[in-house]
């Protein structure tokens, strides 16, 4: 019994189908207790009032915008060394997923820093390493389009993602010099402060358990859609290679 | 090697090659922005770096296209594959080509614009020294985009969505360098850092385009 | 004047696929030094995808080709032609890419001499595929797999090509031609059709989606 073995698309269809329910119902049942528990049973914070608690959406979205992407880089290699066709259409599943959560994590985020900040948006090296994977999310999605044959597609669009993975990685650490060189201060520590990875230390522990929940939640959301969408692409190339069949027969 | 080089220099000179048409844009921009930014010296001056950075980056996107694409289009590309050279090669010589027919004129016209920005005098030095640096890379990574979208009929505004955020980087620390030149800054660090992306690259990036192309030629 | 160490190329148990769906499966061949082939099938059989396939462009699905490393000129629908440089350029180019250091070779084979200062665009359709074509002697490769060569050739054109490619056979090299014209070369006709590919059980469809 080998890992594998769910690379044939049956196999993972069968599966997938089999495991998604308990997957989905974990995940909202997560999401609706987090969510419930944050909002309405957490004090407000002393300094930011209750502007903190849209926490409970921005920092799981934020969070799962970067894995999706590193788990389409996964599922990249998988497809380039395996070639395997269900880990290629994994990566094209995930991708408007990942790219949604990054809107999720900018939105929120917006929203959270008007009152806190006065302004929606702030060149912080953080929300702009966000906007330049969201077009990094972006660009990737449209190769997959605009590419006719299916195993074509896969390859570029894995080999742009290796690449583009480097190049977000550069971004990050040149946005991050980036905005030092421009302004040095206190804006920027308190920025980090409040949205960086500190965040668990920096927060409570009243704050933190439903945190914690939402974040499982939307871990297990992610892997809900994954699974649903791989299985829709899994099906589409099927019927694509149904028709071409029948092309060839007649 | 050398063939493909000379053929390729000898192809954007002349009529309909497109040489020069970088140029020219680079120069509209740079007109453009004091029209749309209104004529205050000392403001043009402070963003003039950024300005002439943008404006290089653009000029180079706007050739991209052609770079492969019509050598695809008349079969150039499925000759040059099973040609003695290996493709790694081809691409490279290619990216240098377009780095000669479009970067380098940039590189050298950039002080002459500066002056229409008012860029502040110890600006030039090394506005010239980060275009040189980080033009190449700018080249080289176009070139990746180029092999991703040859096969496409529409591949033109798709390879700048995808070519762009590639250039984030190298935008990053050349327009830093230029920045801090100008204000008479400490320039070290990001003119290191934009020589190591141009070199890596160089070094690296030419794999990735030749199998992508190779993908792209099957 | 021949080939360095000329080989046969072989191909055995040969699957190709178009567009990730398979047309031509269980095909073996050989192409003997001093052979010629002709191919020959129905449009969209897949001549065009094997020869692209025994060129190395793209990779077979199943099987195995021997012979063809670095031996192979390839000559496809398009040219390789710059309109903007002359036809003597345009040689020179692919002379020089192939290490060959003499164009004339290909200027009197295909009768291009006057027309050598000529930019390449200003020529006729048929004068454009006799340039292409003579390119074939400038690589210096054993191997030479054509397809639809003699698209937009008039009659003395065609056996110009005839001429070379009987040359070029006489010489130890071998071609691979798909055309469906007599060119009057003593070569074997080799039919697709029975090679098509045949769809598998729908049982085992699952596993690669082809």
């Amino acid at each position: 019994m080998s890992l594998w073995e769910y690379a044939n698309p049956k196999k993972f269809l069968t599966t997938s189908e089999r495991v998604m329910p308990y997957v989905w119902a974990v995940s909202l049942t997560c999401l609706l207790v987090g969510v419930v528990w944050g909002f309405f049973f957490t004090p407000d914070d002393y300094k930011q009032g209750s502007t903190v608690k849209i926490i409970y959406l921005h920092v799981p979205a934020a969070l799962m915008a970067i894995n999706a992407w590193l788990m389409m880089l996964v599922a990249s290699l998988i497809w380039l060394i395996r070639r395997h066709h269900v880990s290629a259409l994994a990566a094209r599943a995930a991708a408007p997923v990942g790219g949604v959560l990054t809107l999720i994590a900018l939105v929120t985020g917006a929203i959270w820093g008007q009152p806190m900040w006065g302004t929606w948006w702030e060149w912080d090296p953080r929300l702009t390493s966000f906007l330049i994977l969201f077009l990094f999310y972006l660009g990737y999605i449209a190769l997959w389009e605009a590419i006719e044959d299916p195993d074509t597609a896969a390859d570029l669009t894995s080999m742009l993602c290796l690449v583009g993975s480097v190049f977000a990685l550069l971004s990050r650490y040149a946005v991050n010099f980036w905005n030092q060189g421009l302004h040095q201060g206190a804006s920027v520590m308190r920025v980090g402060a409040i949205t960086g990875s500190d965040t668990s230390e920096k927060v409570s522990n009243v704050f933190f358990y439903p945190l914690l929940t939402c974040i499982v939640g939307f871990v297990l959301l992610f892997v809900a859609l994954v699974l649903y969408r791989t299985g829709t692409e899994i099906r589409a190339r099927r019927i694509k290679a149904l028709l071409a069949r029948e092309r060839i027969a007649s | 090697m050398n063939a493909l080089l000379a053929r390729d220099l000898k192809l954007a000179l002349r009529a309909g090659g497109g040489f020069g048409l970088g140029l020219a844009f680079f120069l509209i921009v740079t007109v453009l922005v004091p029209l749309g930014v209104g004529p205050q010296s000392a403001l043009l001056g402070t963003i003039a770096p950024g300005i002439l950075w943008l404006g290089a980056l653009l000029a180079c996107l706007l050739s991209l296209d052609r770079l492969l694409a019509l050598d695809w289009e008349d079969g150039t590309l499925d000759l040059l594959a099973t040609a003695p050279l290996p493709l790694e090669a081809a691409v490279s010589i290619k990216a240098l080509a377009h780095w000669i027919t479009t970067g380098l004129p940039l590189v050298l016209a950039a002080p002459v614009l500066g002056i229409l920005l008012n860029l502040p005098a110890p600006g030039y030095f090394w506005m010239v020294v980060s275009l040189a640096l980080g033009t190449p890379a700018l080249s080289v990574i176009g070139t990746f985009g180029a092999a991703l979208t040859v096969g496409l009929k529409r591949g033109g505004l798709l390879l700048s969505l995808l070519v762009l955020p590639l250039y984030v980087p190298t935008l990053i620390f050349g327009a830093e360098v230029a920045r801090r030149g100008a204000a008479g800054m400490d320039i070290a660090t990001p003119a290191l850092m934009l020589a190591g992306i141009t070199a890596a690259t160089i070094a690296l990036l030419p794999f990735a385009s030749a199998a992508v192309l190779r993908v792209n030629l099957r | 004047m021949g080939y360095v160490a000329p080989m046969t190329l072989s191909a055995s148990d040969l699957a190709i696929s178009r567009g990730g769906v398979r047309v031509l499966e269980n095909l073996n061949l050989t192409l003997a030094p001093g052979q010629a082939l002709i191919l020959r099938g129905p449009n969209g059989i897949g001549k065009t995808t094997l020869l692209r396939t025994l060129s190395g462009l793209q990779p077979p699905l199943a099987g195995t080709i021997a012979g063809a490393d670095d031996r192979i000129a390839y000559a496809g629908h398009s040219d390789g032609i710059k309109p903007t440089l002359t036809v003597t350029e345009n040689l020179n180019f692919w002379a020089r890419v192939f290490g060959t250091s003499s164009i004339q070779v290909a200027l009197d084979s295909f009768r291009l001499a006057d027309l050598a200062d000529r930019p390449a665009g200003a020529l006729s359709a048929g004068q454009k595929r006799r340039l292409g074509l003579s390119r074939l002697l400038l690589t210096g490769r054993a191997i030479w797999i054509l397809d639809e060569p003699t698209v937009s050739l008039d009659t003395s054109a065609i056996a110009m090509f005839a001429d070379a490619v009987r040359a070029h056979l006489g010489q130890g090299g071998s071609a691979m031609i798909a055309t469906h014209i007599d060119l009057g070369l003593d070569a074997e006709v080799m039919e697709l059709g029975p090679f098509k590919a045949v769809p598998p059980p729908l049982d085992d469809f699952d596993g690669a989606f082809a």
